[in-house]
């Protein structure tokens, strides 16, 4: 019920003075209604500069072939494969949070789902650009479906790792794709009905239609709690069946058991990293610190360290085996990541996953916004090497040592990381013009029972345990957004 | 005869709208439908809304999408090609567990959401039947279909005395339609 009122020693979700349902239309939907400011066309610049990178860098590849790369008969994978894992580990925290954070009752999600689930589709994008691009004849792409074909209906490989991620990663993109419109037909609709002709028009196509009738709300649920239900064990196969592409193999480094749940951790804890990137400016620039705040901040990081700690665990465990293993080449490939040619990233990636993010424990630290800010990027960083290490220096030195070789990038390469880079930014900084980044009738829900002004007015009329209201007090102090002297006479 | 169609009670405040309800029924006057900007619990159970029956319709196409897939595996793996790997055998469960999987959760998912929207009339471009613009904003909007229900006087004075901050008598039913 909407009256409930919550537990006052939980911190509030929404803050802010006189903070009504008309209130919270307004904010969101005030970058989305409004010309764009100075920031965002600064960003938007940088972004598409880097997406055209991405373009030209792309169609080189196309032009001249995958041979332009830093690739060799040795080192077959390297910032192909090490971008496309990138980017669907960062695609891992929109889903985790709008459907494990559903199921779980962590009415936090409500404010930062629908960007995070936005990032969820945009990283996937990028991932799949990887995988297209790698294919050298990418054309050819339809190969990976199971078509009959004109050599006699030899069908796809079953069997293989690859085939499985084909699904694994069409299914996660597909299934966020419609678990994320879905949930912004609502708001789409409040767009709609208070825009004027063109927009309206176009508004309403989108909206398929939406009036927020009892019987749509009632069934509108209903699948909001399925997609979550079957979004969860969704989210952990994706990056598990990833890890399978290196796993099933038999080369030293990759042949891992361990691999499905380690990967699962990184790619969480890469995610969260990326949201906390990319909301801590857009809480900032767009004035959503009445909505993002730093209960979210916080709690954000509190998952970073729990699967930065799991990573670092996974890390150690790999290192265990390897000599609790007695083999010697296994042992060999993980002597040779720390101590080899690459120690600068394996010792790179050991700092920003495993040492830095621990600085967290520190809540001076995880509830500072440029500390939370610069942890992010460094936690990013670590991930990418995580998958540069476990591919080139597992590749570098293979069965022959008369092939061993080191991995140089191409301009080629650079080019299109850091352009996949900015393709995800303009998608982005796009859909924050075009679309609520916030899902209002989500955050309208907790404006009666958890925001800070329905807790203030308990506090008023009294009748509260006195420790319980110091701690809630004590709790706010954090808070970036709260006016502490209108506590000092409650 | 008023040329009334619809009289419309707005609320600032879901747990007044509630109440209205409550006055509503209390009266014998029948509620058309309630528009909200986001769902309110309980709701459903007042206007005599049964559970939704879309958990079974998720259930069938996961179903149907597992046996589907799991067909196109034993249909190309094991039956039309065979194929010698390693003398391994031909028939290898574990390797359909993910596709399986995967394609159970994809025909859930697309099934499902179809579903909602073929039950509930929703599709890229359909015309919104909208009664109140501020109902998808900060407006709890209770429907009363004036034909039939007079007085509307009386009606108004419920709504009134339950807590709306508006009242309209609308000629129209949809005031979307331009």
């Amino acid at each position: 019920m909407a009256s409930h009122s919550e537990s006052i020693i939980r911190e509030p979700l929404i803050t802010g003075k006189n903070i009504t349902y008309a209130q919270i239309t307004n904010d969101v939907l005030f970058p989305v209604e409004n010309k764009p400011n100075k920031a965002w066309w600064i960003g938007f610049t940088l972004a598409s500069l880097g997406a055209m990178l991405w373009v030209f860098a792309i169609s080189w590849t196309f032009w001249f072939g995958i041979g332009e790369w830093g690739l060799n008969k040795t080192v077959g994978w390297a910032w192909d494969i090490t971008g496309f894992v990138w980017w669907v580990g960062i695609g891992h925290a929109g889903t985790l949070i709008s459907a494990v954070l559903l199921l779980f009752r962590q009415n936090w999600r409500n404010s930062i789902n629908r960007s995070a689930e936005a990032m969820t589709i945009f990283a996937v994008i990028c991932a799949a650009t990887y995988i297209f691009g790698h294919m050298g004849r990418p054309w050819l792409a339809y190969w990976t479906l199971p078509l009959p074909n004109q050599y006699g209906s030899l069908w796809v490989d079953w069997n293989s790792a690859l085939m499985m991620d084909v699904f694994a990663i069409s299914t996660y993109f597909s299934v966020s794709l419609v678990f994320w419109y879905t949930g912004l037909l609502p708001d789409i609709a409040s767009i709609r009905d208070r825009a004027t002709g063109l927009r309206r028009r176009i508004y309403s196509i989108f909206s398929f239609g939406w009036t927020g009738s009892v019987k749509t709300w009632q069934r509108f649920e209903t699948v909001s709690l399925i997609l979550a239900g079957i979004s969860t064990p969704l989210v952990l196969s994706v990056h598990t069946i990833v890890s399978f592409d290196f796993a099933t193999s038999l080369e030293p480094g990759w042949h891992t058991t361990i691999f499905p749940p380690y990967f699962v951790a990184g790619a969480i804890f890469s995610g969260f990293a990326m949201v906390q990137t990319l909301l801590l400016i857009a809480r900032k620039v767009l004035g959503l610190e009445n909505y993002i705040t730093m209960f979210h901040i916080e709690s954000m990081n509190k998952i970073i360290i729990l699967t930065g700690s799991i990573v670092g665990v996974a890390y150690l465990t790999e290192f265990f085996i390897a000599w609790y293993s007695q083999s010697e080449y296994e042992q060999y490939a993980f002597i040779n990541r720390s101590t080899g040619p690459y120690w600068w990233a394996y010792w790179s990636m050991m700092t920003c996953n495993v040492i830095t993010p621990q600085l967290m424990w520190f809540k001076k630290i995880r509830t500072s916004i440029p500390a939370s800010w610069v942890l992010s990027i460094i936690v990013n960083i670590g991930m990418w090497f995580e998958r540069f290490v476990i591919i080139v220096t597992s590749l570098h030195r293979d069965f022959l040592p008369s092939s061993w070789v080191m991995f140089y990038p191409t301009w080629v390469d650079v080019s299109i990381f850091i352009g996949s880079i900015g393709v995800f930014f303009t998608m982005f900084l796009l859909f924050l013009r075009v679309l609520p980044s916030v899902a209002m009738a989500e955050v309208k829900l907790l404006l009666k029972s958890s925001s800070e002004q329905a807790k203030k007015k308990l506090i008023e009329h009294g009748h509260l345990d006195k420790e319980q209201v110091e701690f809630y007090k004590e709790s706010l102090t954090k808070y970036d957004s709260v006016e502490l002297a209108d506590y000092d006479k409650a | 005869m008023s040329s009334t169609k619809m009289i419309l009670g707005l609320f600032d405040d879901p747990d007044e709208m509630m109440h209205g309800i409550d006055q509503l029924q209390k009266n014998s006057v029948p509620i058309y439908d309630v528009y909200t900007p986001m769902p309110i619990h309980g709701i459903e159970a007042k206007l005599g809304i049964k559970d939704s029956r879309l958990g079974y319709a998720a259930f069938c196409f996961g179903c149907l999408g597992g046996s589907v897939i799991f067909s196109i595996v034993y249909y190309t793996l094991v039956h039309d090609w065979p194929m010698n790997i390693g003398g391994k055998p031909n028939f290898p469960m574990p390797n359909f567990v993910p596709f399986t999987f995967e394609w159970t959760i994809l025909w859930t998912a697309f099934g499902m959401v179809a579903t909602f929207f073929f039950a509930t009339h929703l599709f890229p471009g359909r015309a919104p039947r909208v009664m109140d613009l501020r109902a998808t904003d900060d407006r709890f909007v209770i429907a009363i279909d004036a034909k039939g229900n007079v007085p509307h006087e009386d009606i108004t004075r419920i709504l009134q005395d339950a807590g709306a901050v508006e009242i309209k008598h609308n000629d129209r039913k949809y005031v979307s339609y331009e």
